[in-house]
């Protein structure tokens, strides 16, 4: 027997069984009705084809959540990711000191545990007693219940998330901007160029594999939110939060619609993927995948 | 001059940044620290009249949360301890060894990474239900004995060893464990305790997972139990700061101790080799 057999085989025995198998499996599941009788006794189990898929279609949750995550990705991701790009260049400033200190408290929220934190932020937000209603108040602005108003809900849960993660996308960052050669700024700074202009054709160009990187994990990312509306919102005002991966929850391990709710996670999935392709095609990434988004 | 002007504005920004960024974290230390009642009275205060650590003596004797924080502690501690040998010695193998198959293989677990971890939880349930994994350590563990992550970092970071190192020890007839564990071990020591990190606060920040899996409440993590006494005492603002602090400083801590190798970690994560 070759040794190498035993370095890969119990780690890819444990992905083998308790990841491979499971997405696998989930498959088989969301083409069948299994419930809450079939929970109790697999015999009440029935294959039903792409029926769950079907009635995803006709069911306006699925297409509230769908959008409510749509919402969380388009406007969340990029804002997150772009606010990591400024921390980053101001960081990177010659001008300043300090550096280190200002790095570790930027970065400080992404190792915080995200329930934690939004049980905070939950209070952070409550109209009465919350120092952001306290905030406002103090600088005459119109009171806002963040949480319970559905036009400002997802908002929020954005801004938490935004002050979460983007510590963990201006680190890579910051290893980007250092591995631009700085002969190319002696250059542009040759040729005459004002710092807007070094900015606009060095620094901007150096940085768009990364960019692209970034930005694609933290698209996925996103995709997967569960914990902030689980915790701040219980997916309301009415639907105005409830997210994919909270519906698929709540349909699994609520209702016990476990074939239903695979077929949402398969359409996760299937979004998921899409984007990554496309990504691909569009040439913004280049070989494998590396990291995952939200530690 | 304009540049000292620049300068200040440029401090000014990175200040207020760095203080927007803590303020939520110094309000939940300082909410924390009241005696009951006291940042829901108004006008809300800032800072507690006379701090008290009666809110913690609460969550540990009342409420049962010293037993949450020793299953985190203990789940968090016994991942990071399995997951970092199996996933070392599939990473050392994938670099360094040879057997049929080993590229492609190794191509279809980076693929794997695209799949989101929600999308077999349904199935693992069912899985370890029949098992009789349900409501147990070990089915909170299962999902993390190994990660195609780890197994990807350390085979980045076992490229780097010099063949004539590996060369020298088969030449002395060391065997292969032999070479792994008093060899490859030592050298990978670096990623090694990134990975650990990585690993440790992954899994005491984990919610979904132990969420489902674990009903029993004396097996509860400390994140399922904040969120669970979110339902009781969403009153009680004073004392579920504490249960935050509780949750965070753990974590934060470690990240105080382990700065470099977790920031490196993330780096050299996402430069692909």
């Amino acid at each position: 027997m070759n040794p190498a057999f035993w370095f890969v085989a119990p780690a890819l025995a444990a992905i083998g069984l308790f990841f491979f198998v499971p997405v696998a499996a989930s498959l088989g599941l969301s083409l069948t009705d299994f419930d809450i009788y079939s929970v109790a006794d697999l015999a009440n189990l029935r294959f039903v084809g792409l029926a769950n898929y079907g009635r995803l279609l006709e069911d306006a949750a699925f297409w509230t959540a769908l959008r409510n995550t749509a919402y969380f990705v388009v406007v969340g991701a990029p804002l997150s990711v772009a606010t990591s790009l400024a921390a980053a260049l101001l960081l990177g400033s010659r001008l300043v000191r300090w550096k280190a200190l200002l790095r570790t408290i930027y970065f400080l929220p992404v190792v915080t545990t995200l329930v934690a934190v939004a049980v905070v932020w939950r209070f952070l937000y409550h109209p009465r007693v919350g120092p952001l209603a306290r905030l406002f108040e103090a600088l005459g602005l119109p009171a806002v219940d963040w949480l319970g108003d559905p036009a400002f809900a997802m908002p929020a849960i954005i801004l938490l998330a935004v002050w979460k993660g983007f510590g963990f996308n201006m680190v890579i960052f910051v290893a980007g901007l250092q591995a631009i050669p700085e002969r190319l700024y002696e250059a542009a700074r040759l040729d005459g160029a004002s710092a807007a202009q070094q900015f606009r054709h060095v620094t901007l160009p150096m940085l768009a594999p990364t960019t692209s990187f970034v930005l694609l994990m933290t698209l996925i990312g996103h995709f997967q939110l569960f914990a902030e509306p689980y915790v701040m919102t219980q997916g309301g005002p009415g639907d105005a939060t409830r997210s994919i991966v909270l519906l698929m929850y709540e349909q699994g391990f609520r209702w016990w619609s476990l074939g239903q709710a695979a077929a949402i996670a398969f359409v996760l999935f299937g979004i998921i993927l899409a984007v990554s392709l496309a990504a691909r095609a569009a040439g913004l990434l280049g070989g494998g995948d590396g990291a995952e988004a939200r530690p | 001059m304009k540049r000292r002007a620049l300068a200040a504005l440029l401090y000014a920004v990175l200040v207020a940044g760095a203080a927007a960024t803590l303020a939520p974290l110094l309000w939940m230390v300082s909410v924390s620290l009241m005696p009951a009642g006291e940042a829901t009275a108004l006008p809300p205060r800032l800072l507690p009249s006379a701090p008290t650590l009666e809110n913690y003596r609460t969550l540990f004797t009342r409420l049962h949360l010293a037993r949450s924080f020793g299953n985190s502690l203990l789940l968090a501690a016994a991942a990071t301890a399995i997951s970092l040998v199996l996933n070392a010695l599939a990473g050392y193998a994938f670099a360094r060894l040879r057997f049929p198959g080993r590229d492609r293989l190794f191509r279809l677990l980076l693929a794997a990474l695209v799949v989101p971890g929600q999308v077999g939880m349904l199935p693992l349930f069912l899985l370890l239900k029949e098992m009789g994994l349900v409501n147990s350590y070990l089915g909170v563990l299962v999902p993390g004995l190994a990660s195609i992550f780890g197994i990807f970092l350390i085979r980045q970071y076992c490229l780097g060893i010099p063949q004539s190192v590996l060369d020298a020890a088969r030449v002395d007839g060391a065997g292969e464990l032999r070479i792994w564990w008093s060899i490859v071990l030592p050298l990978c020591r670096p990623i090694l305790a990134t990975l650990a990190i990585f690993t440790f606060m992954g899994t005491w920040n984990d919610f979904l997972w132990p969420l489902i899996v674990l009903s029993d409440e004396d097996l509860h993590t400390l994140p399922v139990s904040l969120a669970n006494l979110l339902g009781e005492h969403a009153q009680d603002l004073e004392l579920m700061m504490a249960g935050s602090v509780l949750t965070v400083l753990p974590v934060i801590v470690l990240f105080a101790l382990f700065q470099r190798q977790y920031i490196q970690g993330i780096v050299s994560g996402s430069v692909r080799g």
